[in-house]
């Protein structure tokens, strides 16, 4: 016999100006198997609780409705309750009549009908409800990040130096990413390559870390503390345990292509080393650009390589590994500045991208720290830089702001000062938002210091003239039209989530938006967490992210990463689907319909015959509970725990039959 | 006099839909009073029979509220859903329930003013229907008579 208490929160004002919290109390007192049924100020408090706690042992409670606020707001902590007075938290329900009733309806007889009826509901749910275990399962300690990025580099260096086993995966040659492209960095100025690079250097060198570069994430499996991760391992074609890193084979390889670490204003070799420094220092072969790989001859490197390294045979190779946690550091990309048609389809040799102008600054830049206008050689003495180039552009459905662009832009400007004193330099910008420590100040410094000119206005048009780019804009604050012409042009183009990031995402079922970045599973509360538990998000994956802010945020996915698996097992909620294996035909219509895997393909011996017959499972440790099974079972053998047929039925059939409220 | 109010039932899944229905909550954008919510945990676990048993129990219009397609948090509940309700509206048609009582929209965890619209706007179409008799009819037997409660003082 069902004993359930029902729990009418007034939430001080919130409910009750609106609700009659007294008549759905004692509506609430009379429906069928409700033993006690009162209204209190506010439920969540402690004296609330108490008194919940202290109606579940004297009345002998079977159940619990609290009608309050949304239960994505307090359910666990009511559940908790529950489990601390000795019944079982799934035997508690909220009535949602304060998000969905009090805050948006007015009329009063109307809403405390509604609030009644939910409470009607719910009682009906909890009393077909079952008891439930948290289910609990082991956990690798060992994670993985995506992206060799500062992102990837800082989280991996978190975990491996906490103790816990990590394995770094970049699809690049090295590890590094964008910031060992910049020259120097906001607010300080100083050398990014100084800064990174020494981090990079201790990653490859932790013995709890292991990098692989070259390698892509081919396939995810399994669920929050055992994720079998395939790692697609890119064919070398350089044994790098024989490499010496001599460099002989990249002197003498014929073929070169434009370099992506140079953003095309340099090429390199076919087998080559991205930069310098990086890590490993060891080169590749490019199979897209190899003389072998495309016309069937050459193998110059082969025959020079004195350490045998070379190896036209390799493949790719897969590997498995399983990781309890996965940090996805896949950074950004800038857009693509053919869309702009009116600065030039990026057509224009003179007009280049924020990345390019750092590599021109670079001292291991292709110019060597030079600036050079590209088409003469010459330095280039007038310089304008354009803001918000896609940023801010809802033309371009780039609605959102880019946030490093106001910040690199004054820098680019300041360096280009230093380097050429007699220069002139001017910044287009809608508004400049430098929110940051030592950020206003540093763009004050632009201005003040280093005679920055800044015109408030947009690009309108740009085209090559006399040798020169003819830049025409507006500058709004006077109200004029301007025309420079400028040695040089560069654009700070908008900035969007990685290539091939959806991909991935699909791989890791985590969302992401129309602009191409992942999902975090709260904008707030839970920054670094996705949906897919276990999985988190560092840096410009998740949106545009200046330095400070990706090392923080990768940080606190590390502390998360730490946190999943500083416990031997995980424990899940117990809503998940199970089979009812007497009635299940084997058809496995929930198999094809799961997108997690989570069924299984089990035997059943059938009690009169002896025969085994094949039947459906569900692993408890991969269900997320969605209930898509269910509907598509014929015989009726899936249901989904806390969310049953029965439960929903009874739901549904609650409303039958109308209230009539009277004001 | 009591007038007989429209009565909607909408199945929300729990991330996107019912999120955003909070949303409209701690926005305080109002909207009709007529709807009643049953929380799931995704579109792909509504049962198109749920459909069918709630114009049975009297709903004169049904809402099934999922994540935006490629935003669902169980991957591709959503689409399942999508794939189930057109099958079901031919059976509604078939059963004579006019297509229109029975509407699914995708509504995220940030849309909360598209609830309220969502929710006026099948209020609407419920009432120029007009109450849905056919159904009610059978359900006459099964339903419990209406109950009349007067509220208390303030």
């Amino acid at each position: 016999m069902a004993r359930i208490g029902v729990f009418v929160c007034w939430c001080g004002s919130n409910i009750a100006s609106t609700v009659d919290v007294k008549a759905v109390a004692d509506a609430a007192a009379k429906f069928p198997g409700v033993a006690h049924a009162v209204e209190y100020k506010y439920m969540c408090s402690d004296p609330g609780q108490a008194m919940i706690r202290q109606a579940i042992a004297d009345k002998r409670l079977t159940g619990v409705v609290v009608a309050a606020c949304s239960p994505r707001m307090h359910e666990p902590t009511f559940r908790r309750l529950a489990l601390s007075a000795g019944l079982n938290p799934y035997f508690v329900e909220m009535a949602n009549i304060r998000e969905h009733c009090s805050w948006v309806h007015d009329d009063r007889p109307l809403a405390t009908t509604k609030a009644i009826e939910t409470v009607k509901m719910l009682v009906e749910k909890v009393r077909r409800a079952s008891p439930l275990e948290p289910i609990r399962v082991p956990v690798t300690r060992k994670a993985m990040v995506v992206g060799g990025g500062i992102a990837g580099i800082q989280a991996a260096l978190d975990i491996a130096n906490a103790g816990v086993d990590v394995i770094l995966v970049e699809r690049s040659p090295s590890i590094g990413g964008h910031m060992a492209q910049l020259d120097e960095t906001f607010p300080t100025l100083d050398c990014s390559q100084c800064i990174l690079t020494p981090k990079m250097v201790d990653l490859a060198q932790h013995p709890r870390a292991r990098i692989y570069t070259y390698a892509e994430v081919e396939e995810v499996k399994g669920f929050v503390g055992n994720f079998r991760v395939t790692v697609r391992q890119k064919a070398k074609t350089i044994d790098h345990a024989k490499c010496t890193a001599c460099g002989v084979c990249i002197e003498k390889c014929p073929a070169s292509v434009p370099s992506e670490f140079d953003c095309g204003l340099a090429t390199r070799k076919a087998v080559y080393v991205p930069f310098p420094q990086a890590v490993p220092a060891k080169p590749v072969i490019d199979r897209g650009a190899c003389l072998w790989f495309t016309k069937g001859r050459c193998k110059v490197c082969e025959k020079f390589c004195p350490a045998g390294a070379v190896s036209f045979a390799d493949k790719d190779s897969l590997v498995e590994e399983t990781v309890g946690a996965i940090v996805v550091a896949t950074g950004f990309d800038l857009i693509d500045r053919g869309l702009y048609g009116e600065y030039g389809y990026g057509k224009l040799a003179d007009c280049i991208d924020g990345l390019q102008f750092e590599r021109m600054l670079s001292a291991s830049g292709p110019t060597g720290g030079k600036l050079v206008k590209p088409t003469s050689g010459e330095t280039p003495k007038t310089v304008v830089f354009v803001q918000c180039v896609g940023s801010r552009d809802d033309s371009k459905g780039l609605p959102y702001c880019s946030r490093v662009c106001c910040m690199y832009a004054a820098k680019h400007a300041m360096l280009f000062k230093h380097k050429v004193k007699d220069g002139r330099a001017y910044i287009f910008y809608i508004d400049i938002r430098a929110a940051g420590k030592g950020y206003e100040e540093f763009v004050k410094r632009a201005v003040d210091e280093d005679r920055v000119v800044y015109l408030r206005g947009r690009v309108s048009r740009m085209f090559e003239k006399d040798g020169c780019v003819i830049v025409k804009g507006a500058d709004t604050l006077s109200g004029q039209q301007v025309e420079i012409k400028a040695d040089l042009v560069v654009l700070a183009t908008a900035i969007t989530g990685s290539e091939g990031v959806r991909d991935l995402a699909g791989k890791l079922r985590i969302g992401f938006d129309q602009y191409g970045f992942l999902s975090e599973a709260h904008p707030k509360l839970r920054p670094v967490e996705t949906n897919t538990p276990g999985v988190f998000l560092a840096g410009a994956c998740q949106a545009p992210k200046d330095i400070p802010d990706t090392v923080s945020q990768a940080g606190a996915a590390a502390s998360k990463v730490l946190g999943l698996l500083s416990s031997p097992e995980l424990v899940r909620e117990p809503l998940v689907a199970s089979v009812d294996e007497a009635i299940c035909i084997g058809c496995f219509a929930c198999e094809n319909t799961c997108p997690y895997g989570a069924v299984e393909h089990g035997l059943r011996k059938d009690a009169e015959t002896g025969l085994e017959v094949e039947v459906a499972k569900v692993n408890p440790g991969i269900c997320e509970g969605c209930g898509a099974c269910v509907p598509v079972c014929r015989p009726k053998a899936m249901d989904l725990k806390g969310y049953s047929e029965e439960q929903i039925y009874s739901e549904i059939n609650a409303l039958s039959g109308r209230l009539n409220v009277k004001g | 006099m009591a007038v007989t109010r429209p009565r909607i039932v909408a199945f929300l899944c729990n991330w996107c839909s019912y999120a955003g229905a909070d949303l409209a909550g701690t926005t305080r954008i109002k909207y009709r009073a007529d709807v009643r919510v049953i929380r799931v945990p995704c579109s792909g676990r509504v049962d198109p029979a749920f459909i069918l048993k709630a114009f049975e129990t009297g709903a004169d219009a049904v809402l099934v509220g999922g994540c935006h397609p490629g935003d669902c948090h169980y991957v591709r509940g959503n689409l399942n859903a999508r794939r189930r309700f057109l099958v079901l509206r031919h059976l509604l048609r078939y059963m004579g329930i006019e297509e229109e009582r029975f509407q699914v929209a995708w509504c995220s965890a940030a849309e909360g003013a598209k609830w309220a619209r969502l929710v006026n706007e099948v209020c609407e179409i419920a009432e120029k229907l007009g109450p849905l008799k056919g159904f009610k009819s059978i359900a006459g037997e099964l339903a419990t008579p209406e109950k009349e409660i007067t509220l208390s003082g303030e």
